[in-house]
């Protein structure tokens, strides 16, 4: 067991882990944050997607140990400082972005990341960089809607409805 | 004006707040003091006689707790099914014992033989391997084929069970001479052989359950990812462990997302419980995800040859359709059901047909079993009638718009009994039908086929009208059918002295809003506050019963249920008005949260009403107990029968034959809505899903039983890129006329209607192109669609 130590969500945090612990294993069973959800075992679900210093990683595909010393930001850490919803969170209410909220940790967090690179995406951009996150509810109209809409674009008009 | 809350309002989702925070509760984030961790050991042939099963080494290893085997569970009941399904000569079907763990005999890849329980997850795993290691089953043919499994019977899925076949089932048997003589002389008759290919529903949460055992009082709990925790509870205590329904508490918690998948008693559930019980620690299982693909119960796999005759101008005449339906290598809950009477009774559609004869097969192979799937035996029916009324159209060089116009049933028919047996309430299809047709731009059609051309594309548009039968069910009824259970639901009503409520509803939420939608209703009826009114489901020990979520039934059903416990609520308030206001009974009102003597300006609060019910102090304590909360049972009168037309276009690549939609256009008639932007979302969602039935999803095994499409490497799920913006429209709404609320169910809706219209577009296209392709079997890939253009 070797102790691993980094930030998560602001806070330096430690837990013991093995070689093998992986970074989603050291979020859910190390500290409890149990907003990262595991969806596969072929790290293709994207419901596991944390930022490791600023970029969005699925936390399945990584060793806590390899990320030793890194800044991690989970679906916890992404409200505002006074517990209301984020921008995107709150995007993702407004337009109903989420049914069953299983995808929905790693979707907001893989909306974070696209919008950090890029401030208005097309409709083509959010489909293109969301297809690592699988959804199996919403059928992906309102989850693009709702990242189109936490970018500051009018998407009333985007589809009938 | 859109409304701002109660019925019909855009409400924001409560639940999402959770969710979008990280602080759902699902079940695998559960963590108890002492629990131990299970892993399943599941064989890796289709069919094998177990020789032996080596636990021996397994037993020893570090943080081993125990090891199970089928030999632990010979002695206790099996997993039953829930409808029983009679031939046509009237012998009932047969019913293999599906057992906790596979005892003798493994029958798909992915079947548990055996289970570990560990300190650790790891633990466990290494040891589950270890006994994979050291068993040995000795591999007999795999029996995958349908046609070949019930053609050969020297290799059986069940030794006892010689044809591998679970019933042969006619529906309605007695008009099968009638529709046989008709279509003989019919004018035209169109042939279509297809596949409802197999899919796996991937529900985002694999399975997960947590057992708990409390030696104190003999109580078990049971955490797990289910749709209908009571019908856990029932299964498990009734039928497989034999522990009293009382000393079992199954708790759903937040799930994540079921689309059927999660309907069923799975052996895990029973296996938690019982080493719970045996190690008197909280014993836990979470499936990978590789384990949910070859042991979640899979859906469609239907092969059907259908039948439509009909005279020159296109008036349809009859349909006879004879299908193999794939049921696995066990009976699920609801598996003989699917195939017969959620698919059969639907088989006239919309239409104006006065002759129709089903027949299903239903076949045992050596496949992970097969149950119902969103919409569930429909969409296989809406499949069957929409791509032969497509080819039809084209044979007999006919408008695939004017045929369904002239064979629509038509408003003043309703209440209508269609020759399957069922009654359709209500429904406007023509008006769906032109609402879809307006929004879809239909008239502008040619002009985007023209700019598609010009870009090497080939467009087509594809139509689908469909109906459903949904809102399971009249007991009576589906007692008649073999059905083993009533299929009411049941809600209390609970309103606390300050005034608040707590409505504990049968109806579970796994993705479809009821927190938010059920309290819009209550809110409507007693005119208090949205946030005033808890909603709370999945908790056997909170709620009174329930049948569950699926079927589209929580609103029709549970939230009937719950409308006429708040009218107990009401008539209850009215005679506490009375006594406290002076007045007669007779004379009290209630209206917008308050009870008033009519005509007059005296009136009390809902909330004064409340608390004199808990603070009776002038109250008519001689004739009315205090306190105020009330329960009710509903039991549907008939099914409820939402309908609509689905228009798609599609844009097929002819160098790779790779299929793009380019849009999709639904026009439905659920009945009166409660929540229009929650309806909107599950009709997405279930176009989504059609849609990667209809150009991606299939499940594949080889011929040795082995799932080629067994992670999400293989099995091909639609993606966000996969998809359009979808234009959904519930304008055109026909209220369900034997329910108070007036609602029909939208869940399953998309999922039925869209692979037909996406399939029709796709042999559009190829039509106009030239290439006279009649049929592409789903899934429509480009590998088939070039072949074909190729061939
Ligand atoms: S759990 Fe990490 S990608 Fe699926
Ligand atoms: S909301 Fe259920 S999987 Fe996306």
């Amino acid at each position: 067991m070797t102790k691993v130590t980094m930030t998560v969500n602001g806070k330096s945090v430690s837990a013991e882990t093995e070689g093998r612990t992986l970074l989603s294993a050291f979020l859910r069973e190390g500290l409890g944050l149990t907003g990262t959800h595991i969806g596969c075992d072929t790290s293709q679900c994207g419901a596991c997607v944390v930022h490791v210093d600023g970029k969005a990683v699925k936390s399945c595909s990584v060793f806590a140990q390899d990320v030793a010393g890194a800044s991690v930001k989970t679906i916890e850490g992404m409200a505002n400082a006074d517990g209301s919803l984020g921008v995107i969170q709150q995007a993702f209410q407004d337009h109903h972005g989420l049914q069953c909220g299983f995808c929905t940790p790693g979707m907001v967090m893989s909306a974070a990341a696209l919008l950090a690179e890029n401030s208005k995406p097309s409709e083509a951009d959010v489909r293109h960089y969301l297809e690592g996150n699988i959804c199996r509810c919403t059928g992906y109209h309102n989850i693009v809607k709702a990242v189109m809409a936490a970018s500051g674009q009018d998407v009333s008009a985007l589809a009938a409805e | 004006m859109p409304k701002d809350s109660g019925i019909g309002a855009s409400s924001k989702r409560r639940e999402d707040i959770r969710f979008l925070t990280g602080r759902g509760v699902y079940t695998d984030d559960i963590t108890l003091h002492g629990e131990l961790h299970a892993v399943m050991v599941r064989s890796t042939v289709a069919n094998g006689k177990i020789v032996s099963v080596g636990t021996a080494r397994a037993e020893t290893m570090p943080g081993v707790q125990a090891v199970f085997t089928g030999a632990d569970f010979a002695a206790v009941g099996g997993n039953p099914a829930g409808w029983l399904i009679n031939s046509r000569d009237g012998t009932p079907m047969r019913e293999p014992k599906r057992p906790v763990l596979a005892h003798g005999k493994v029958r798909h890849v992915g079947d548990a033989y055996a289970a570990v329980v560990a300190n650790t997850y790891e633990q466990a795993r290494d040891a589950a391997q270890a006994i994979s290691d050291d068993t040995v089953i000795e591999e007999l043919p795999a029996i995958v084929n349908m046609a070949a499994a019930v053609a050969n019977p020297a290799n059986r899925v069940h030794d006892e069970i010689p044809d591998n076949v679970c019933y042969d089932w006619g529906w309605i048997e007695d008009n099968r001479a009638k529709v046989d003589a008709a279509i003989k002389s019919a004018p035209h008759v169109t042939t279509l052989e297809l596949v409802n290919n197999r899919l796996v529903p991937n529900a985002m949460e694999p399975r997960a359950s947590i057992g708990e055992y409390f030696p104190g009082t003999g109580d078990y709990k049971l955490t797990t990812t289910s749709q209908n925790p009571h019908l856990t509870r029932l299964l498990v205590a009734a039928f497989v462990l034999g522990i009293p329904e009382n000393k079992l508490t199954v708790v759903a918690p937040d799930v994540g997302g079921g689309f059927g998948s999660k309907i069923y008693h799975y052996g895990e559930e029973a296996l938690v419980l019982a080493a719970a019980k045996k190690l008197h620690r909280p014993v836990r299982w979470t499936a990978e995800r590789s384990e949910s693909f070859l042991s979640d119960a899979h859906g469609r796999d239907h092969e059907t040859k259908i039948e439509l005759a009909s005279d020159l101008e296109g008036n349809f005449i009859a349909i006879r359709t004879t299908t193999l339906a794939n049921v696995g290598a066990y009976l699920s809950n609801f598996s003989t059901v699917t195939p017969t009477f959620l698919h059969g009774t639907l088989m006239a559609g919309p239409y104006k047909v006065p002759n129709v004869y089903v027949n299903v097969k239903t076949v045992f192979t050596n496949t992970a079993p097969v149950d119902a799937y969103r919409g569930a035996g429909r969409p296989e029916a809406t499949y069957s009638i929409e791509r032969v009324v497509d080819k039809m159209c084209r044979e007999l060089n006919l408008d695939p718009f004017e045929v369904r116009r002239k064979n629509f049933l038509t408003t003043d028919m309703f209440p209508y009994t269609t020759p399957v047996g069922l009654v359709y309430d209500t429904g406007n299809y023509q008006a769906t039908l032109e609402k879809a047709v307006q929004l879809a731009d239909v008239a502008g059609f040619e002009k985007r086929a023209a700019a598609s051309r010009a870009k090497g594309r080939l467009r087509g548009m594809g139509l689908s009208t469909w109906i459903e039968a949904c809102g399971i069910a009249p007991s009576h009824l589906v007692g008649i059918l073999g059905a083993r259970v009533g299929l009411y639901d049941a809600a209390t009503v609970r309103v606390n002295a300050t005034g608040n409520l707590s409505v504990m509803v049968g109806a579970h939420s796994h993705g479809q809003g009821h927190e938010t939608v059920f309290a819009q209703i209550v809110s409507s009826k007693l005119g208090v506050p949205e946030s005033s009114v808890e909603i709370v489901h999945g908790d056997t020990s909170k709620i009174p019963f329930g049948m569950g979520s699926y079927g589209s039934r929580s609103l029709a059903v549970c939230g009937v249920a719950m409308d006429k416990a708040l009218d107990k609520i009401i008539a209850k308030g009215k005679k506490i008005a009375a006594h406290m206001l002076e007045a007669a009974e007779g004379d009290i009102t209630f209206a917008d949260g308050k009870f008033s003597v009519a005509g007059t300006d005296k009136a009390k609060t809902f909330g004064e009403i409340a608390f004199s019910a808990y603070v009776p102090h002038n109250y008519p304590l001689e004739t009315l107990e205090p306190g105020l909360e009330e329960t009710a049972f509903y039991d549907p009168a008939n099914f409820t029968y939402p309908a609509g037309a689905y228009i798609c276009e599609v844009e097929v690549d002819p160098d790779t034959g790779r299929v793009e939609v380019a849009s999709f256009t639904c026009a439905d008639d659920f009945g009166n809505v409660m929540n229009p932007m929650i309806v909107e979302g599950q009709v997405h969602g279930g176009v989504g899903q059609g849609i990667g039935q209809a150009l991606l999803e299939n499940a594949h095994y080889d011929e040795n039983g082995q799932l080629l499409t067994g992670s999400y490497m293989d099995y091909a799920m639609p993606r966000a890129d996969d998809v359009p913006f979808y234009t959904v429209d519930h304008s055109c709404s026909t209220p369900c006329t034997h329910n108070p609320l007036g609602v029909k169910g939208c869940g399953e809706a998309g999922a039925i209607g869209s692979p037909p219209a996406v399939v029709n577009a796709v042999i559009d296209a190829l039509h106009r192109a030239g290439h006279k392709i009649d049929h592409i079997d789903m899934p429509v890939s480009p590998s088939r669609v070039w072949s074909a253009m190729n061939a």
